[in-house]
């Protein structure tokens, strides 16, 4: 612990858990470290998230897939994660990295509101999450960037809100419905005809995980549901009431109407 | 050439404490009560912002009397050491004891070797998930800590406040039954027989947080409607 009585405390005072931890212990930082040259051995890969709004709320899906060149390396990871009573954030890229910037963003905003006494207002998370992801642009030049997504409640408006990253940091407000990763493209697909306005909280689960199925099937780094071992996507809502993590048995019942409906509907896809 | 005068190592930490303590004694008093529902901390403090407990981790909160200034900026870095060793280790690893003994360095340090020890008592209390194991620690100006059994009272009435809880505080008390004991007691001094909620600062560490708040966050601060459905409740 800093000793509060030495130095000039206004030299201390920061309501940055990223900021204490470049001044005092930098080696903790997940992109701190200066890399020499040549070129990182493979290393498991993040894959699909999507993120819709809904009426009243935001929700944020990933599928369980972790893949390192053409073998899978997770069938069981998690990459949509809790970043505090009001948002959540999904990762895509190198999982290494991403998960430890999850880690350090949850206890920014931990932190922050600690000190502080007072949450983030939602656009103070995004930016704090910018900087974070600015802060791995030198990870990312060596090949391992992570590219998340951001949603919460913004408390003021009353509306559930979602954020896109670029690499650089870039960090830009999305309507309606994104989705990052591998699949995205896919996912985006589905997304575009499944969305509508004012879905209901049942409605925007279903859509999420028919669009994780549509991005699964056609790009082999997404995972899709699997019935065998009991996996399901990891989804959460956020709302008026803070988020919640969908229970595996919803997602169970929701994979098998529409593994059901596509079967019955005998097309190919 | 001015000499300086000799002073005896006893006379200056002597000085140093009792400075310290006059400090102190001016303050209004802080109780800190473990009961069945968690560990409650109440404090009498008119002022809705500036705070004299907090949160410092998941299961830890802290309690202090004496200047402002000085017990939180103990408290920022408490909450700066806790939020280090939870994203280094996990956040399991974080525990009161450590964080206990890392302020009696602190303290300690600061008493004998700055210009003028800091005029202020901390309490660190840990919810366990029984009731045997719960934590109390109390810090002292000169860096001592005492491990404490039930409750902790700290400020100027201590003496007075601690007879008047001792007498009444048992294992079994409900969270409503310890803020009302707490409430009496802290008016040991006053003309009226208990605090209003208005005037006390209150917060809980609640013991079973995961199921009943939905979160490992044990924390929580009580507003003074809070209090008063509380109080009211089950009076």
């Amino acid at each position: 612990m800093q000793d509060p009585s030495t130095g000039p405390l206004a030299a201390q005072a920061t309501s940055s858990f990223t900021e204490h931890l470049q001044r005092s212990r930098p080696e903790l930082l997940p992109f701190s470290q200066s890399l020499p040259a040549g070129t990182v051995p493979a290393s498991p890969h993040a894959t699909t998230i999507v993120a819709l709004t809904y009426a009243g709320g935001v929700l944020m899906a990933g599928d369980r897939r972790a893949t390192m060149g053409n073998v899978i390396a997770s069938r069981h990871i998690e990459k949509v994660f809790p970043a505090d009573e009001f948002s959540v954030l999904g990762i895509a890229g190198t999982a290494g990295l991403a998960i430890d910037i999850t880690r350090l963003f949850q206890v920014e905003l931990e932190h922050y509101e600690k000190i502080e006494g007072t949450l983030l207002s939602l656009v103070g998370k995004a930016n704090r999450l910018g900087a974070m992801i600015r802060g791995n642009l030198p990870m990312a030049m060596q090949g391992m960037a992570v590219v998340p997504l951001f949603a919460g409640f913004d408390n003021v408006s009353g509306i559930g809100r979602l954020f896109s990253y670029d690499v650089t940091g870039g960090r830009y407000e999305e309507q309606e419905h994104h989705s990052v990763g591998s699949g995205s493209v896919f996912a985006r697909g589905a997304l575009k005809k499944l969305w509508k306005p004012n879905l209901s909280e049942d409605d925007a689960v279903a859509v999420a995980v028919e669009a994780l199925y549509d991005a699964a099937d056609d790009d082999s780094a997404t995972g899709g549901p699997d019935p065998v071992r009991q996996l399901w996507p990891v989804i959460y809502t956020v709302n008026r009431a803070g988020n919640r993590r969908v229970p595996d048995r919803e997602l169970a019942a929701i994979s098998g109407a529409i593994v059901e409906s596509r079967a019955v509907a005998g097309r190919e896809a | 050439m001015t000499q300086q005068f000799y002073v005896s190592p006893e006379q200056l930490m002597k000085d140093r404490a009792d400075f310290a303590r006059k400090g102190i004694a001016r303050g209004r008093s802080v109780v800190v009560m473990s009961c069945a529902e968690g560990i409650a901390l109440i404090a009498e403090n008119p002022s809705p912002s500036l705070h004299k407990i907090g949160e410092i981790y998941d299961k830890i909160a802290f309690a202090a009397v004496g200047k402002y200034n000085e017990f939180e900026s103990l408290r920022q870095a408490g909450v700066r050491y806790a939020d280090v060793r939870g994203y280094s280790y996990d956040r399991e690893d974080v525990t009161a004891r450590g964080l206990a003994s890392v302020y009696a360095q602190s303290l300690g340090a600061v008493f004998t070797a700055e210009q003028k020890p800091f005029e202020v008592e901390l309490a660190v209390a840990e919810v366990g998930l029984t009731q045997q194991q719960d934590h109390l620690y109390r810090l002292t100006f000169d860096g001592s800590i005492a491990d404490e059994n039930g409750f902790v009272v700290m400020g100027g009435l201590a003496d007075q406040i601690t007879d008047a809880v001792r007498s009444a505080w048992e294992p079994e008390l409900s969270l409503a039954g310890a803020m009302r004991l707490a409430l009496r007691s802290l008016a040991t001094d006053k003309e009226a027989e208990a605090l209003a909620a208005t005037a006390v600062e209150t917060a809980v560490l609640y013991r079973s947080s995961e199921s009943h708040l939905g979160s490992r966050r044990a924390f929580r601060r009580l507003l003074p409607e809070d209090m008063n459905r509380l109080l009211t409740e089950e009076a």
